[in-house]
């Protein structure tokens, strides 16, 4: 770095006539250059920063060798920094969440801090993890159960919602729920007339079939074949996640069609168990938020 | 001899040599390490090739841009770690080429989507987005579900991943074809498959198809990711640096 007293020493510095500098005494075919030397606020900031990153790298992680790196003085990692954030947030809300472990599902309601807990907190792990499928409201769609009506697959009292969300439905877990309805069509199990029958009865339920004649025919073969998980009257059975039929509520769709296609190839909807990805609380959190969300027996 | 930056400026070479040292020693400091240094990539277990379908299902994934609004990387933040679950290790990506940590999210992260939803929901999400998150924004993939997956050859596929380094071993490579259609072939014997692929998900992806669509690929490789380590068996030492 130049400055004015260093050039004095050079010999050949002048004073510029036009500008009245001085010159750094360089000069390249004739031409002379002026010295300028940086501001001074400008080259302290500048040393300043240079002491700042080499304390830096002493305090933190910094240099590599050719096995490791350097851990610093202050011993810090950005995944302890996490680890204890977590901790602190687990710590604040320990004592909730032993609550909510230690109370009975069917008690959480009752309990004004914890329901304030699942409203507030059920709320968050329900967007994050179920509303993808069963809407942002618990309205379901095509195929994803509706959680805010009072029609329910698998049960819908608080106990049997914890046990739904804790192992799934159809999935590799051991105590997931499981039922399988038979390929009617595409197993050859009916002909295309029985199934065609069949549909026309079960949309006879709800009254919503057109063909008469074909639901009195359809009526023997629903009790020979749907009956025994959907009910004779098709009340559906929730032991067995049987839908009840004779309702105008549908999860696959309720016209001829789709009723036939149901019958044909049959619907294997599947749930996560969500007691592998989420903590015993979450798990319980988000089944007493959806007994909550309206439709809970 | 008194040094003085004249002699630098007024001779090429030395100048080029000086210039050559400065930038290399920048460079040294940073790439070298990389290739010897033993915290870069922590050691658990699990983390295994991808199978031949959630290879292309990969593929596809690069093909249509997903990074470009999805990332694959749950950073060290306490909101990231109690949205998506654990954060990413380096050791999961190791045999990405390239990784797809992506550096956007204009959608959500996907490094631990595996095993969250079913596959039912992600055919009729990769179809029609909105049919099941009505404010989302993504273009649909309806066209996935009827295109067969067009395998050009699997074998010399892995073959070019194991040159640059992913452990496909021979038995892999032999049984690569079959491998391929038996992971979405629910009457197919899986075992060996998983034997060589372990937690590899099986089952026919997409339902509304007979034939091995683009959609069965890519459903299988989304139903893999973040799901291969084990974080509940891991050690609080295996992740530190």
């Amino acid at each position: 770095m130049s400055t004015n007293t260093d050039n004095h020493a050079h010999a050949g510095t002048e004073r510029d006539a036009h500008t009245g500098r001085e010159t750094t005494g360089h000069e390249w075919d004739g031409i002379k250059e002026l010295n300028t030397p940086l501001p001074k606020w400008w080259l302290y900031t500048f040393y300043a920063c240079i002491a700042f990153a080499l304390v830096y790298t002493v305090l933190y992680p910094a240099w590599p060798s050719l096995h490791s790196h350097t851990k610093g003085v202050l011993g810090w990692t950005r995944r302890d920094t996490v680890k204890s954030e977590l901790d602190t947030r687990q710590q604040a809300l320990a004592p909730l969440k032993a609550k909510l472990l230690a109370t009975p599902i069917g008690d959480v309601e009752k309990d004004p801090e914890l329901r304030g807990y699942v409203q507030a907190a059920g709320h968050i792990a329900f967007a994050e993890n179920c509303a993808a499928c069963h809407g942002a409201g618990g309205a379901g769609g095509k195929g994803f159960p509706n959680l805010a009506d009072d029609d329910w697959l698998w049960g819908g009292t608080p106990e049997q919602i914890l046990q739904t969300v804790t192992y799934g439905v159809r999935n590799s877990n051991p105590d997931s729920r499981v039922s399988d309805m038979p390929r009617f069509g595409a197993d050859g199990l009916l002909t295309k007339e029985q199934i065609n029958d069949v549909a026309e009865y079960v949309l006879s339920l709800s009254n919503t079939g057109t063909d008469k004649a074909a639901a009195g025919r359809g009526a023997q073969v629903f009790a020979d074949n749907c009956a025994a998980c959907h009910g004779d009257k098709g009340d559906g059975n929730p032991d067995v996640g049987a839908p009840r039929l004779n309702d105008a509520i549908w999860l696959y769709g309720g016209d001829k069609a789709t009723v036939v296609q149901t019958i044909t190839y049959a619907r294997r909807g599947s749930m996560p168990a969500w007691s592998e990805r989420l903590d015993p609380a979450t798990v319980k959190l988000l089944a007493a938020y959806v007994h909550t969300l309206g439709g809970g027996k | 001899m008194k040094f003085s930056h004249a002699i630098v400026e007024k001779n090429v070479v030395i100048l080029a040599l000086l210039t050559l040292i400065t930038v290399s020693i920048g460079g040294l400091v940073q790439i070298v390490p990389l290739f010897s240094i033993e915290t870069t990539i922590e050691r658990v277990g699990g983390v295994r090739p991808y199978t031949p379908l959630e290879q292309m299902g990969r593929n596809i994934y690069i093909r249509e841009g997903c990074y470009v609004c999805h990332s694959q990387q749950i950073r060290t933040f306490r909101d990231e770690v109690e949205r998506y679950g654990p954060y990413s290790l380096a050791a999961e990506s190791m045999y990405d080429h390239p990784f797809q940590w992506g550096s956007k999210r204009i959608g959500p992260d996907l490094a631990r989507v595996g095993g969250k939803y079913s596959n039912d929901w992600h055919v009729a999400h990769l179809k029609d987005p909105r049919a099941v998150v009505p404010e989302s924004i993504m273009p649909t993939y309806a066209f996935l579900a009827s295109r067969p997956l067009s395998v050009p050859n699997i074998q010399d596929h892995l073959k070019t991943l194991r040159t640059v380094g992913v452990p496909y071993t021979d038995d892999m490579i032999a049984n690569a074809a079959a491998d391929l259609k038996a992971q979405a072939d629910p009457d197919a014997d899986t075992s060996g498959l998983l034997k060589r692929y372990p937690k590899a998900v099986v089952g026919k992806f997409n339902t509304e198809s007979p034939e091995l669509t683009e959609m069965d690929a890519l459903v299988a490789y989304l139903q893999m990711l973040g799901t291969l380590v084990e974080f509940s068996k891991l050690q609080p030492e295996d992740l530190h640096q």
